[in-house]
């Protein structure tokens, strides 16, 4: 039976996570995402469930948790704010390389360094674009409320253990601290031992009395094999951007111009949309949910609809780089952003549609 | 040589003695001849198979020379970033407590990137087997300057000796956990005599039967040798060790049953 709650975006992720399935979290303090692991551990879900939800010594480790968990075939995940994603980057890449099934949540605050505690969406580039060393991607989710906060703990997981891929959930400081109504879904059993086995035969978990071993690395010393591992990947990556775009669209059938944004930027066009139209701006919204894989083609069909678009999220101009590569160069596309923690108003996107688009 | 291997009739179960044990698998090893990472590895697949648990232990190798372990045995492994092993091993453990679970660790791994991670996988007593192999230097990338060289010791990072002036002192890691209330088990040992190897055997199999109690941390600091790094003949390089290493680390249990031994 599903159960209606008042919560914060951290509170309804940790809440999902638990029901959800979840073998282990592990996680270390940073804000605006400390909730998260609070909330676990006041929950004690290693009573409820089972699961187990430690406090690392660094993000560091919390990441490499993480790779030990996943890599045997335990359903494990562990969130953090900006600064503490980019420790875990290391981390992230040996994930994806050994291609383990991961999930990440990161609470964007604005940067660059310790930043801000307020917040942003400049983590655009490091989670879409690799972030670590090395050809690789991950599924990237950015949730625009908190029942997707709630929802995409599920989701993230289905993800990355049908593609074996690390998946980042990119929230923010908005997203994460805000309170809303969220329908949580009904308790998921945790998967036996036995089941995790049957599941997943790649896994550590004991070499089997007939063999052969597992062994997880992303190590291939012969550059011959290294390649054709790469060459792995990128055919999955590849499957991804064909089956895995998510995205929706608000008031963009009669529309002469588009907004597209992400996470609360999102929520924040939408009540721009609304104000714009009453002016009598025919604008619609595209709001991507998936920024890897992004909605390449979704935006290129707008593009030949519409007059202008503009790309508004809280960052200097990060995503608005795929949406030109999307549109290539067929309308006009500009930016308009508040960063450094600067969350804008409906008013203020509205004035740059029209300044730099309508009457650009 | 070859002629002595190559006679199949002397090949009987009444003239076997010794064999490779089966937790080893047929991969030729990638250390160097004489490099004590052979013996320890043997040892602890012995230690696998006599106890029986070749099919609930997972292994976890490390960045150095040991990269590259889990070729080497035949069981579940998994290969962690440098100096992440203890990290990776805490997960595991927790997450599957009946299995029995190891780190084998060279000293920059454990000792420089990686203090972090041991540190507060013995703090928080962790149920897991450390295997702690030191040698005073960064074999793999070449002979480097690693947190255990000796003090006047010559690396490729300190041509002319450590200088502890300039560039700090040598660790004793198994020292600091040792204080550390998550360690059960502390001991060093050594693999380059008969003698050194039945010891080192006897306390890797205590630090494996300690996994049943549940009561930490079991870390077992070998001793070795690393010729080719020193630029020694093995034997001299064992030599070098027994005089140059032993004296600053000195072999022996320092934690045993959770109390520190003297």
């Amino acid at each position: 039976m599903k159960e209606l709650k008042l919560m914060k975006g951290n509170e309804a992720f940790a809440e999902a996570v638990i029901r959800a399935g979840v073998d282990g979290y592990f996680g270390y303090p940073i804000t605006p995402q400390s909730e998260v692991l609070e909330y676990l551990m006041a929950q004690k879900p290693y009573e409820r469930t089972g699961m187990v939800v430690l406090q690392a010594e660094s993000e560091v480790a919390a990441i490499n948790m993480v790779y030990g968990g996943a890599a045997c075939g335990k359903k494990v995940v562990t969130s953090s704010s900006s600064p503490g994603i980019s420790l875990k980057q290391e981390g992230i890449s040996y994930i994806a390389g050994a291609e383990l099934p991961a999930l990440i949540l990161n609470v964007v605050r604005g940067g660059p360094g310790l930043g801000t505690i307020q917040p942003s969406q400049s983590d655009y580039f490091q989670s879409t674009k690799g972030g670590g060393h090395g050809d690789y991607r991950l599924i990237v989710l950015a949730p625009a409320s908190v029942q997707e906060m709630a929802d995409f703990a599920g989701l993230g997981f289905d993800l990355a253990f049908k593609y074996r891929t690390p998946v980042l959930i990119l929230s923010d400081g908005v997203i994460g601290q805000m309170m809303e109504k969220v329908e949580l879904n009904p308790q998921v059993k945790r998967r036996s031992d036995e089941e995790v086995a049957a599941e997943c035969p790649w896994a550590t978990t004991g070499r089997p009395k007939n063999g052969p071993r597992r062994i997880i690395t992303s190590l291939e010393l012969d550059s011959a094999k290294q390649e054709i591992h790469n060459m792995k990947l990128q055919a999955k990556y590849k499957e991804m951007q064909e089956n895995e775009v998510r995205f929706e669209t608000f008031d963009t059938e009669d529309a002469d111009y588009l907004l597209v944004a992400y996470g609360s930027s999102a929520r924040i066009c939408q009540k721009a949309v609304q104000i714009a139209r009453k002016k009598g701006i025919k604008v619609g919204l595209l709001r991507p949910i998936t920024l890897f894989p992004y909605p390449t083609e979704a935006i290129s069909k707008l593009a030949s609809q519409v007059k202008g678009i503009l790309s508004v999220e809280m960052s200097a101009g990060q995503m608005v780089e795929d949406v030109r590569l999307a549109v290539n160069g067929r309308v006009k596309v500009e930016h308009f952003g508040r960063y450094g923690g600067i969350v804008p108003t409906p008013d203020e996107v509205v004035k740059a549609l029209e300044t730099k688009i309508i009457g650009g | 040589m070859t002629e002595t291997f190559d006679k199949p009739e002397i090949r009987t179960p009444e003239n076997l003695v010794y064999s490779k044990t089966k937790v080893l698998t047929d991969n030729v090893l990638s250390y160097c001849p004489g490099c004590g990472h052979g013996t320890a590895h043997r040892l602890v697949a012995e230690v696998i198979d006599e106890m029986g648990i070749q099919n609930d232990t997972i292994g976890v190798a490390p960045v150095g020379c040991s990269v590259l372990a889990y070729n080497f045995f035949d069981i579940d492994m998994q290969q962690a970033a440098h100096g992440r092993a203890p990290a990776l091993a805490t997960a595991i453990k927790r997450l599957y407590p009946g299995k029995f679970v190891f780190t084998y660790q060279g000293d920059g791994d454990l000792a420089a990137i990686g203090t972090a991670e041991t540190i507060h996988a013995c703090n928080r007593g962790e149920n897991i087997v450390i295997i702690f192999i030191n040698n005073g230097i960064y074999g793999m990338t070449g002979g480097q300057m690693a947190p255990t060289t000796l003090p006047g010791m010559p690396t490729s990072t300190s041509p002319y000796g450590r200088d502890t002036h300039i560039m700090g002192n040598p660790l004793k890691m198994t020292e600091i956990v040792a204080t550390l209330p998550g360690t059960y088990m502390v001991t060093r040992q050594a693999v380059h005599t008969p003698a050194a190897v039945r010891k080192a055997k006897k306390a890797i199999r205590m630090a494996f039967e300690n996994q049943k109690l549940d009561k930490g941390v079991s870390f077992v600091e070998i001793v070795s040798n690393c010729n080719s790094g020193w630029k020694l003949s093995p034997v001299k390089a064992n030599e070098w060790m027994v005089n140059n290493m032993f004296p600053f680390y000195q072999l022996g249990d320092i934690k045993m049953n959770g109390e520190l031994v003297k």
